[in-house]
């Protein structure tokens, strides 16, 4: 084990501003892909289903 | 190969067959991945010793090797699937290299920033305009101008090729990355793990970051699935499966 504390643990041995910075960019980065993601697929599926009620309106107009 | 396994593969070429494929395997690779980072994060900082030289400041290694590698690894695939898509006209095959194109920007950038935090207190500078930072950089370029050019061009078959060209000219800047390090005199250290020679670092500190790298690649691919799945629904919408698909009655 490399920590006596957590206190020891989160000041890296003085290199606290740089690993931590490294790390919680690279987190918010990989958790930011993930929602967008998220958010993207659901706005595609809303878009369509739009898109399709769109037309179907239409058709029913003309018809 | 049997023919009727050659069958199944062209079977999956096609976008309405890959889409349900893709939807499947995606939860799984997004559940190896995490497992391989909880694992990976717990060599990194509990499992790994202290450097000798650097303290442990070394640790930002095992985020910053891993998201190298996928900048890099990422970006042949991408070039790979573009010039399938170019030279055979698959559909699917442009779309993921679309799909692509973000997820090795971000691990481009992720690369770039953890340099710079590690640069800051072992070298004393953020940013050097050496032979590896500035290939670096120049990649995180391509993946943005891959991805503008194929916004700004409105029919997508016209997009793919534009983008195809760009992503396949760019993939000569890879191996100026890989090797520049060998090639001109950097501040950038060489390789620290390499086909040749035993590895220059601990074996638990090669172990964890192995399994980031791993973890990375297994997040790359689940990414990459769930985006190209919206491409695949965005582009095909007026076909009658997605239409299905979407909850609309056709």
């Amino acid at each position: 084990m490399n920590w006596h504390s957590w206190s020891e643990f989160a000041a890296m041995g003085g290199y606290a501003l740089y690993v931590w910075g490294s790390y919680s960019v690279t987190l918010v980065v990989l958790i930011g892909e993930i929602v967008a993601l998220f958010m993207r697929r659901q706005g595609v599926i809303e878009r369509l289903a739009k898109y399709y009620a769109a037309h179907r309106r239409n058709h029913e107009t003309e018809a | 190969m049997t023919k009727s396994e050659r069958f199944s593969w062209f079977h999956f070429s096609s976008p309405n067959t890959f889409y349900p494929l893709a939807g499947t395997l995606q939860p799984w690779f997004a559940a190896i991945a995490a497992l391989l980072c909880v694992v990976g994060l717990y060599i990194s900082f509990f499992v790994a010793p202290t450097d000798a030289q650097q303290g442990e400041a070394y640790r930002i290694i095992f985020i910053h090797v891993p998201a190298a590698w996928m900048s890099m690894f990422l970006y042949l695939v991408m070039g790979f699937w573009s010039g399938v898509g170019l030279v055979l006209n698959t559909r699917l095959a442009s779309m993921v290299a679309t799909a692509l194109a973000p997820t090795g920007a971000w691990f481009t950038f992720i690369a770039l920033w953890t340099g710079a935090l590690w640069g800051k207190p072992t070298w004393g500078t953020w940013w050097v305009w050496d032979a590896r930072l500035t290939s670096e950089l120049i990649l995180l370029f391509l993946y943005i101008g891959f991805m503008a050019l194929q916004a700004a061009i409105d029919d997508p078959r016209r997009a793919d090729k534009a983008g195809a060209v760009l992503a396949l000219v760019g993939v000569i800047n890879v191996p100026i990355i890989y090797f520049s390090v060998k090639w001109w005199s950097t501040l950038h250290q060489g390789a620290s793990v390499s086909m040749k020679s035993a590895p220059s670092m601990a074996t638990t500190m090669l172990i964890g970051m192995l399994i980031m790298a791993l973890g990375f690649w297994m997040y790359s691919i689940a990414a990459v699935l769930a985006r190209v799945r919206c491409v695949i629904l965005e582009r095909e919408r007026h076909t009658e499966w997605v239409m299905k698909e979407v909850g609309g009655q056709a």
